[in-house]
């Protein structure tokens, strides 16, 4: 079974974000990047569906700079077999990423296509429906577990209430959220094994981005709180102010 | 200048609360964009009826498709009438919930349309012919203000921000028809819903959250804030910090934070938790955030409007027993 992950380099979670000159776009100064976190949980269900099946192939695939190769490298490091780096931007228009990643995919022969349910930099959990809607193949998004037999992929789903339990035929499309898959650690073993691996360059082949950031901005500051006293016997007086002063109860 | 689509949410053929905020910030665009507000319904055989309320939020117009085939969510039937309902308008915005169906939806929608869509806006504008909307990104670190080249602009609004607003409208319910409605799965079929939580609200959609972090010691702890949670109402539900989560205390449903849920709701308690970054990235938008941590210096009280300074173990039962005497005097 061929399985093509897609993944996106994003920064490290626990990052401090500054926004760069001119208010339009993030200061990478000092930031450290990685595979983001969702299609961690993806390329790790990848990465055991192929243990268990004792064949097939794991391939990645990114839309990026030239820095992305980097990130595809730790997904080799994790046990990729390969990986295709489109050039290009992903910007805030996932329409445009889906088609540029569509147009690959098309050929990759993949008999599931895995995604990370959102990029955990434009949050937006857009691409890996889009790329399915336009590929035409069935999607299950924001699946936190599957099991492949016969052709079929038995997904949960989280949703408001409760899980869903759906079927999609393959080849399909899959997200993924939080769930069974805890992604692995590279060893030094694959990490060196990485570097060895193929690693294809094209020019993406999108649309051009009909959205687009005007302007970034910082949350807007909270006014400072305050200690309302200690231990339980404080219980009194804060539900007092929840009522009185917060209106929040 | 073009009217607006809102697209409602639909559970076991009862409309869901988070349409009432859908035709709410539809309304607010249209009044923007001089235009008027069409609501869309899909349900089962006698939805309908339940369909003349969605005009108290401004809605002028409801297209209702009742049929078997769209009883329950399924993504492919729905985007196809979805998108029928788009194409057989003047639109120039439609919005969905950035719920788990509606960001299931509205991309596959967009896709079908090919125009951009812009996920779990919390505000919008209007410059010209230019509709903007502004959306959180770094999980809620930093805001964008994004601007659409193509139209109609399709938005997701994020639960719990565009307060419901009654402006009531005419409200009349019309039929619509879908021609692809009736076509085969799709290759994606639905087994099973299987609910958790005996009913409670999910916590990404309650205004108020009780969450509970590692300095609550211990799942079998729980009981204490499922208390609290109880003495504040039905309104209320438990949330949980990513340490509890991947520790196996709590499922993943609960999480707040990063790679969990991002909520918004009125009131926020955060128990035993101490504010790690990715936490608080999932809840910082809170409109009142109370903070209970054996540790002054903890980096929770930075965002807490209210902190106590103690054991949430001792805690938490007495705010239990305040919230039900002050409930027990309304």
């Amino acid at each position: 079974m061929n399985i093509v992950v897609c993944i996106k380099r994003t920064p490290d979670t626990e990052t401090r974000i500054k926004l760069g000159e001119g208010g339009a776009s993030i200061d990478p100064a000092g930031v450290k990047f990685i595979i983001s976190p969702y299609d961690e949980f993806a390329l790790e269900a990848a990465l055991q569906l192929k243990e268990a099946a004792g064949d097939g192939e794991v391939a990645l695939l990114s839309l990026g700079g030239e820095e992305t190769q980097e990130t595809l490298r730790q997904g080799l490091a994790m046990g990729a077999d390969r990986a295709v780096l489109l050039k290009g931007n992903p910007g805030v228009d996932g329409l445009a990423t889906a088609k540029a990643l569509a147009a690959e995919l098309k050929g990759m022969n993949a008999s599931l296509i895995l995604f990370g349910m959102k990029g955990a930099d434009m949050d937006q959990q857009q691409v890996g429906p889009m790329a399915a809607t336009i590929l035409g193949l069935p999607c299950a998004t924001a699946v936190s577990e599957f099991q492949v037999a016969g052709g079929v992929a038995t997904c949960h789903r989280e949703v408001e209430g409760g899980v869903e339990v759906l079927e999609v035929d393959l080849p399909a499309v899959i997200t993924m959220t939080k769930g069974k898959f805890e992604p692995r650690y590279a060893s030094l073993k694959g990490i060196m094994a990485a570097k060895r691996k193929p690693m294809e360059q094209k020019d993406a082949q999108g649309g051009e981005a009909r959205l687009t950031v005007r302007a970034l901005a910082y949350p807007p500051e909270r006014p400072a709180g305050r200690i309302v006293g200690e231990g339980p016997d404080a219980a009194a007086e804060l539900v007092r102010l929840l009522r009185e002063e917060a209106k929040a109860l | 200048m073009g009217d607006v689509l809102a697209v409602v949410e639909q559970r076991e053929g009862k409309i869901r609360g988070v349409s009432q905020e859908v035709v709410t910030a539809a309304a607010a665009l249209g009044a923007k964009l001089g235009g008027s507000v069409h609501a869309l319904l899909l349900g089962p055989p006698g939805i309908a009826g339940a369909a003349p309320s969605l005009g108290r939020h401004g809605a002028e117009k409801i297209r209702v498709a009742e049929s078997d085939a769209l009883s329950v969510y399924h993504p492919q039937v729905y985007a196809q009438a979805v998108t029928e309902a788009v194409k057989g308008g003047a639109y120039v915005a439609v919005v969905f919930a950035a719920t788990a169906q509606g960001k299931d939806l509205a991309p596959r929608v967009a896709a079908m349309l090919d125009v951009p869509l812009a996920s779990d806006a919390t505000g919008f504008e209007v410059e010209g012919d230019t509709v903007l909307a502004v959306r959180p990104i770094f999980s809620g670190k930093a805001f964008a203000t994004v601007a659409f080249s193509a139209a109609p602009a399709l938005l997701s609004i994020r639960p719990n921000v565009f307060q419901p607003r009654e402006q009531p409208a005419s409200g009349t319910v019309e039929a619509f028809a879908p021609q692809g409605v009736d076509s085969g799965s799709g290759g994606l079929r639905l087994k099973e819903f299987r609910a958790t939580g005996g009913g409670a609200k999910d916590v990404a959609e309650a205004s108020i959250v009780v969450t509970g972090g590692r300095g609550m010691k211990g799942p079998e702890n729980w009981g204490i804030l499922e208390d609290l949670r109880e003495a504040l109402g039905s309104d209320a539900a438990l949330g949980a910090s990513r340490a509890v989560v991947d520790a196996g205390w709590r499922p993943h449903g609960e999480q707040v934070g990063q790679t969990g849920k991002t909520v918004s709701p009125k009131l926020y308690f955060a128990f035993g938790i101490s504010g790690a970054i990715q936490h608080l990235a999932g809840m910082r938008t809170s409109q009142t955030i109370v903070a209970v941590n054996k540790d002054a210096s903890a980096p929770i009280f930075q965002v807490a409007d209210y902190g106590i300074v103690g054991d949430a173990l001792e805690v938490v039962p007495r705010l239990a027993a305040e919230v039900r005497k002050l409930r027990a005097g309304d």
